[in-house]
């Protein structure tokens, strides 16, 4: 098989060589534990003190503001779930938005059935929710604001800057993933006037497996796990020490690359749009135009469906082509009858949620590979179109008969 | 997840297309589900399925199914190919993953409905 082109860097990023060389003596030259007071210990204690410095660079915070996890889903649990258990006494409301990842939108489904309230403000057509919202939406027993920063499916960057000044304002806990744009885009906690951040190094050429959790000076969080005291006795458990020396490896490149490197992917995003845009009829792009990540593309094709875009992108039949890996929002890739909660929260129909590809970029693709993927995407599209019995036949109605608007799918079945 | 067969289905899909002038045409699914499979057939005067083709919008199961069960309906007796069950169809195609069975398996219902509909035309149950 040729080499494919990975398109699906919002799932997870290739570990830059850089940073596997750096990760590589703490397995077995340097594998003492950061928690004893021998030299080999000593020395990982200071490769992840290292770290942490590099990472607070990144982010413009101050090193012992950040707490290392196994990743952002860990993050997203201890700063939502830590806070609600920390802050009961105060009020049991919690504000998000509802087109989050499930990092975050579970904990807070967690919290629901515990006792708590929670308000899903509802995003607009382009993903995004106004300061103006969430202010509304504040009341005297809210404890907790959080939301991504990117998001991960349709790009879009909320105004978390103007959103943080109100939570501020107001007093209560603000909390941001920014797995999708820390090693990105210009992330600084103090200019974003949030109070706990969420990150995953192989978000941003870092290792999978780890992450960190930026927490504010004085913010009052319960933590999730208990045991040792390592990470100031909040995040126990020894330390994954080459994931870590991973992660400020990748911070560090990050921070000197991420300038040029978000150029380049700005570039090569605009050209897929516009690509797709004069190449396709009856597409929509999905997400903002302005207001988006570098990386990100995400369309909605009609009358086909994500998973067989998916799959004839990523298993091709001619002779010497190349798999194209990307991501979908179709319900069957999600593993339920629904299409991505996301897509339907921007008031995409349905039928075309579940024709929805996303394909996002590394700094490793090329234009060329741009041109690849566009040629072998309209192939594709062409192809399941002459497939589709209901492409450019008009009004969608349930074959079966029961053509209102509940069509239910599971009786379909 | 995807066995061979439901793969090579998937890429080199059988009889897809609309046979002309069908003696039945069977549609199932709808578009706010993903899937749609519409079979049409030729009935010769044996009542044997003497041409079927398929068009389908949906998931690599949702094609493979469709194209299978055209593959399997060719040449038989209305009758037979009413005994076409969603769980030969899978059988043949090496298994389905579960959650595949019932949303994208609907090509044999589309069968069924292409008999039903010449039928109905021909006046014959």
């Amino acid at each position: 098989m040729k080499d494919p082109i990975f398109l699906d860097n919002a799932a997870t990023t290739r570990t830059d060589p850089e940073v596997v060389e750096e990760m590589k003596p703490w397995f077995d030259e340097r594998y003492g534990s950061p928690a004893t007071l021998y030299a080999m210990g000593a020395e990982a204690k200071q490769a992840i003190e290292e770290a942490r410095q590099r990472l607070a660079d990144l982010i413009g915070a101050d090193v012992k503001e950040i707490y290392f996890t196994s990743g952002a889903t860990e993050a997203n649990n201890w700063a939502i779930k830590g806070t609600a258990e920390a802050l009961a006494s105060k009020g049991k409301h919690i504000i998000t938005t509802n087109a989050e990842h499930h990092a975050l939108l579970m904990p807070c489904r967690h919290l629901e059935k515990n006792g708590w309230e929670v308000t899903y403000l509802p995003v607009d057509g382009e993903g995004l929710v106004t300061p103006e919202a969430v202010a509304d939406a504040i009341r005297d027993d809210t404890v907790l604001v959080t939301m991504a920063h990117g998001n991960h499916e349709i790009g879009t960057i909320q105004p978390i800057a103007a959103i943080g000044a109100v939570t501020r304002e107001r007093g209560v806990t603000f909390h941001v993933n920014a797995a999708q744009t820390v090693g990105h885009v210009p992330v600084d906690v103090a200019e974003l006037e949030c109070d706990l951040l969420s990150l995953s190094a192989h978000k941003f050429y870092g290792p999978k497996g780890v992450g960190a959790l930026w927490m504010r000076r004085g913010v009052r969080t319960t933590p999730l796990l208990h045991g040792g005291g390592q990470e100031r006795k909040r995040r126990p458990g020894t330390h994954n020490v080459p994931g870590i020396v991973g992660l400020g490896k990748a911070a560090q490149l990050a921070r000197n690359r991420m300038q040029s490197e978000a150029k380049k992917l700005v570039e090569l995003r605009d050209y897929l749009i516009e690509g797709i845009e004069k190449g396709l009829d009856d597409v929509r792009l999905n997400g903002s135009r302005s207001e988006r990540l570098p990386n990100n593309v995400n369309f909605s094709i009609e009358g086909i469906e994500g998973e067989s875009i998916m799959l004839s992108l990523s298993y091709p039949t001619a002779e010497g082509s190349r798999p194209v890996y990307v991501s979908t929002g179709s319900a069957c890739v999600s593993g339920t009858l629904e299409p991505s909660h996301i897509l339907l929260a921007l008031g995409v129909p349905v039928e075309m949620a579940h024709g929805s590809v996303r394909l996002t970029l590394s700094h490793e693709n090329t234009r060329e590979e741009c041109d690849y993927v566009l040629e072998t995407l309209f192939e594709v599209v062409e192809r399941l179109r002459s497939m589709s019995p209901v492409y450019k036949r008009g009004a969608s109605k349930c074959a079966t008969g029961n053509d209102n608007d509940g069509c239910d799918c599971e009786a379909a079945g | 997840m995807y066995s061979e067969k439901v793969m090579d289905h998937f890429q080199n899909p059988r009889n897809m297309g609309e046979v002309e002038d069908p003696d039945g045409v069977g549609e199932v699914g709808n578009p706010q589900c993903g899937d749609v499979m519409r079979i049409t057939i030729k009935v010769d005067d044996q009542e044997r399925i003497e041409d079927i083709k398929f068009k389908t919008l949906g998931c690599g199961a949702a094609i493979a199914t469709s194209s299978m069960v055209t593959e399997m309906a060719k040449g038989k007796t209305l009758g037979e190919a009413e005994e076409i069950s969603k769980k030969m169809v899978a059988d043949a195609l090496g298994g389905l993953p579960p959650q595949k069975m019932h949303c994208s398996n609907l090509a044999s219902d589309g069968l069924k409905k292409a008999i039903e509909d010449y039928r109905s035309r021909h006046g014959s149950s």
